[in-house]
């Protein structure tokens, strides 16, 4: 088939959003490659991703431009698109109190597949995506992952010709994520599937055999994920420090080097991408760090590119002191179980988190991460343990513990119908800050986050990086010992990533200790100390250099940290 | 402690007030209700349709069938000619009422015998057939003893004279625009406090709020304030459309209907709160209220008399608040009852308060620990 899957010519698309017109398609023209294998579609929050996917699905009517999927129209012809197109939105509509078996017959009469052919569909997909064993489960009570799986098994009940998938591994573990990869490929192989997959993970947009890069509703490139790091080659470098603990001082003063495009952590060292090709011994001129040259990455060509394109650069920093500093360890756990039912979902864990250090919580989905999360900020009563938070016990004094700590979810948790300021002022004298003070830190929130223009405007109305921003803000302004981050970049593109992590080592640099889950694992690298959990119980405790030796064998003596996390719980499951 | 709580209520209000749905949920269906239970809701009979079948012709008979004709409460739909048409006009609800004379009606009257005059009514609806036939009793009870006095007869031993007191015109408006004080209070006043708990579970607002230093009693103080204030405000404007609208007489003193109003309000927000703390989605926190309104209002003897119902069903009335509140505005509006009359109300009502709160408290405890 030589006709591409996916054209687009002129596409437009605006949408009013109180009161307001935004862009999200502003003459966007591209052809996927044809020949199947999977297109990566990637850019920045708001770059018009998502509308593109419901362009291409004929759920949206384009303002102007055309967009032709397999050969049809897919506004004109939308019901014979949509009968060819498999499209699996960001949120898949699995009825939760059906078992997985119900789903799929439910996806296959509403795709009207014939009852001869069900048997053997319903078998292959079981086979691909291992959902074999639990077709009598009810879809609520599947894992992160396996939703996943079972939303893309019932969008390919009724094999598609062109399968469009809308960020399916976002909050998925990198286990599962693999998983889910592995039957995209088994898909593109053995059906010739064309593929359009979005996705905020650029490691996955790496595998991908074409990308393109959207940013403000219009194409940035287009080409294979090599074409997009190939012009770094000779610009990326890894720089280590001689003092390993000084290594976000490093990053900042590299990060704010003229001659430095992107700084980020990786173990004791930081990345950077240079401006332009230089000799390491050059750059290094006045910081005491050794200089190796390293291959560039598809993420530095991401950064590099949207950067270029004149994406809003650095930000301010904002700097918290910790008021209270409590001696010794800012969170002690020992012995820390929670059963439900029954079932022991933590048990017996015991670490400590030292005050002022950044630690990550990481592990597979059902692994008790989140559990543990909600007990050590005082959501969840233990079932039994000892549990001490800044220097506090939450199960005498959990109101006096929970006002040294912040909280930010992944879930956007703050009143969406009241404007910026009041969401900021309830918060503030819910953790008893009054009159003057109130003032002073709302002037701090609003400076820090570049806020203040959005002062009046809707919470809920904000575009999501600005929703963080306030999130961030919130959490922050009775100044924590501790601040607690639940998956705080889930879905947030790189950039803003990078943006936020800025803030987070400006307060860890400021005293604050700062508990993280996250399933980037590059993110676990940005960590000072880290666990990984599995069955409830730890796995592996350390810095991310010592985490990644634990994980070394011969053939890779040195793995990546998501390496490191796959083969850490597969060990554990053979054992 | 008391600023933490004060910064949540003010949040709650904002909530409330800033989002355009939950305003107009909260201001325009009572409205609406009171509305159309003032005007639609009615036991008067008014230009009820009826037919006549007059076998007599007679002065005694015409003199009989004018009263009916004359009465606000009938209207002369048509007059029947032979009896195998009644059960036509009957069956197409023509007529509800159909009255047959018999044929020596003045005769026998004239010659001071019993007379007699049947009546046919629709039953389908048994209340408005029961309403039909106490109207056209009171008729013919009139009619007697008027014929009794103009022709010298002795009239019935008994004479029965009815004077209704507190509605002396026996006016339904009356009743239900008193009951509506009771019922939108409740509707009201759930709606707004069985939702705020579960709308903050269903946004992901819950557990940020959990996480601050707010102890639960301080949650649930914050929570129960704002639907006590609606609900006082919602009453205020009820009662002053009631007096001012629907000139139901304000007799008693708002002292004691406040009194009333408070504890009642006290109980409802238990009810919702308990609600609350158990609904994890904003539909259950709905399904929830509403399975609580619909029996509270069927049990309060609202529309039907509580002594009418099945004794085990009349102990059950004794848990609902609404039932002593309907009491108490009733008493106050049309009898002017005070504290001393009406204390047999009130203290139950603060019992189920007490126990409501008290379990919403518990409640709210035991489900976020």
């Amino acid at each position: 088939m030589s006709v591409s899957p996916l054209i687009a010519e002129g596409l437009r698309k605006t949408f009013q959003s109180a009161g307001r017109t935004v862009t999200a398609l502003d003459g966007l023209s591209f052809a996927m490659v044809p020949g199947g294998g999977v297109t990566g579609l990637i850019g920045p929050d708001g770059a018009g991703k998502t509308t593109l996917m419901r362009l291409a699905a004929g759920l949206l009517v384009p303002d102007a431009g055309r967009i032709h999927c397999i050969g049809l129209d897919a506004t004109r012809e939308s019901l014979a698109v949509q009968a060819a197109v498999g499209y699996m939105p960001q949120r898949f509509g699995l009825y939760e109190d059906l078992t997985v078996q119900e789903n799929l017959e439910l996806y296959a009469d509403l795709q009207g597949l014939p009852p001869a052919e069900r048997g053997a569909r319903y078998a292959r997909l079981a086979e691909m995506t291992g959902l074999g064993p639990f077709v009598g489960r009810l879809a609520g009570r599947l894992s992160g992952g396996m939703k996943q799986k079972l939303g893309l098994a019932c969008t390919l009940v009724r094999p598609p010709r062109l399968l469009l998938l809308d960020e399916p591994t976002v909050g998925v573990d990198p286990v599962s994520r693999r998983e889910l990869w592995a039957i995209v490929y088994r898909l593109v192989d053995e059906e010739g599937l064309a593929v359009l997959l979005s996705t905020a993970y650029l490691d996955e947009a790496e595998r991908c055999s074409d990308v393109i890069l959207l940013d403000r509703g219009r194409l940035v490139d287009q080409g294979p994920p090599g074409a997009f790091s190939a012009p770094l080659r000779g610009r990326t470098f890894l720089v280590r420090g001689a003092d390993a603990s000084a290594r976000r001082a490093l990053q900042a003063r590299l990060a704010a080097h003229p001659g430095v495009l992107d700084a980020v952590l990786q173990g004791e060292a930081v990345r950077i991408v240079t401006t332009e090709a230089v000799a390491p011994d050059r750059l290094a001129s006045g910081i005491e760090a050794t200089c190796e040259a390293v291959s560039p990455r598809f993420e530095d060509g991401f950064v590099a590119r949207l950067k270029d394109a004149g994406a809003p650069g650095e930000l301010e920093l904002p700097r918290v002191d910790a008021l209270r500093r409590t001696p010794g360890d800012a969170i002690e756990v020992e012995g820390l179980t929670k059963r439900f039912d029954g079932f022991t979902a933590v048990d017996a864990l015991t670490f400590a988190v030292h005050a002022g250090e950044i630690f990550g919580l990481l592990g597979a989905n059902g692994a008790g991460k989140t559990t543990t999360f909600r007990m050590l900020c005082g959501l969840l009563p233990a079932s039994a343990g000892r549990l001490r938070v800044a220097g506090v016990d939450l199960r005498h004094a959990a109101a006096e513990a929970r006002g040294r700590i912040g909280y930010m979810s992944q879930r956007f948790s703050l009143y969406g119908n009241l404007s910026v300021r009041q969401n900021l002022e309830f918060f503030a004298r819910t953790y008893g800050l009054r009159g003057a003070r109130v003032r002073e830190r709302l002037a701090w929130a609003f400076a820090a986050f570049e806020l203040a223009e959005l002062a009046d405007a809707e919470a809920g109305a904000l575009p999501l990086g600005y929703r963080q921003r306030l999130a961030m803000a919130a959490a922050l302004l009775h100044e924590p010992d501790i601040l607690f981050l639940d998956e705080p970049t889930s879905g947030v593109d790189p950039l803003a990533r990078r943006e936020f992590w800025g803030r987070i080592y400006a307060l860890a640099e400021g005293g604050v200790t700062v508990l993280v889950t996250t399933h980037f694992m590059e993110e676990a690298e940005y960590c000072d100390r880290l666990v990984i959990m599995a069955a409830g119980a730890l796995l592996a405790i350390g810095t991310p250099s010592e985490v990644k030796a634990q994980a070394a064998r011969d053939g890779t003596p040195a793995p990546t940290m998501e390496e490191a996390f796959i083969r850490l719980i597969e060990r554990r499951e053979a054992a | 402690m008391g600023a933490r709580i004060l910064a949540l209520i003010v949040k709650e209000f904002l909530a409330l007030f800033r989002d355009k749905r939950s305003r107009f949920v909260i201001v325009v269906p009572p409205l609406i209700q009171l509305l159309v239970f003032g005007y639609a809701a009615t036991y008067d009979l008014d230009e009820a349709p009826f037919a006549v079948y007059d076998r007599d012709g007679g002065h005694a008979a015409r003199d009989l069938l004018a009263r009916f004709e004359g009465s606000p409460a009938f209207e002369l739909e048509r007059r029947i000619g032979s009896a195998g048409e009644i059960a036509g006009v009957i069956d197409a609800r023509e007529v509800l009422l159909v009255v047959q004379v018999d044929q020596r009606f003045t005769a026998d009257l004239a010659a001071g015998r019993q007379a007699k005059v049947q009546f046919l009514i629709d039953g389908r609806n048994s209340n408005t057939a029961q309403t039909v036939l106490d109207y056209a009793s009171q008729i013919v009870a009139g009619f007697n003893r008027d014929w009794a006095a103009a022709h010298g007869l002795q009239g019935p031993p008994v004479s029965l004279v009815t004077r209704a007191w507190y509605n002396p015109n026996l006016e339904s408006r009356w009743f239900f625009v008193t009951g509506l004080v009771g019922i939108l209070t409740l509707v009201v006043t759930m709606m707004v406090t069985a939702m705020s708990v579960a709308r903050e579970r269903e946004q992901g607002t819950f557990d940020q709020l959990l996480v601050t230093p707010l102890r639960p009693a301080e949650i649930l103080i914050g929570k129960a304030v704002p639907g006590l204030l609606i609900g006082l405000f919602e009453v205020s404007v009820v009662v002053l459309l009631a007096v001012v609208w629907f000139q139901v007489p304000l007799v008693g003193s708002l002292t004691v209907l406040y009194t009333g109003v408070v504890l009642f309000l006290f109980a409802a927000v238990g009810v919702g709160l308990m609600i609350s703390s158990l609904a994890v989605t904003l539909q259950q926190a709905l399904l929830g209220a509403f399975l609580f309104m619909v029996p509270a209002v069927i049990l309060s003897g609202f529309a039907t008399p509580i002594a009418n119902m099945p004794e085990p069903v009349q102990w059950l009335t004794l848990i609902d608040p609404l039932r002593y509140y309907l009491v108490i505005v009733r008493g106050v509006f049309l009898e002017g009852a005070g504290f001393g009359l009406l204390i047999h109300q009130m203290w139950p009502l603060a019992g189920i308060a007490l126990v409501t709160l008290v379990t919403a408290a518990w409640l709210f405890r035991h489900r976020m620990a």
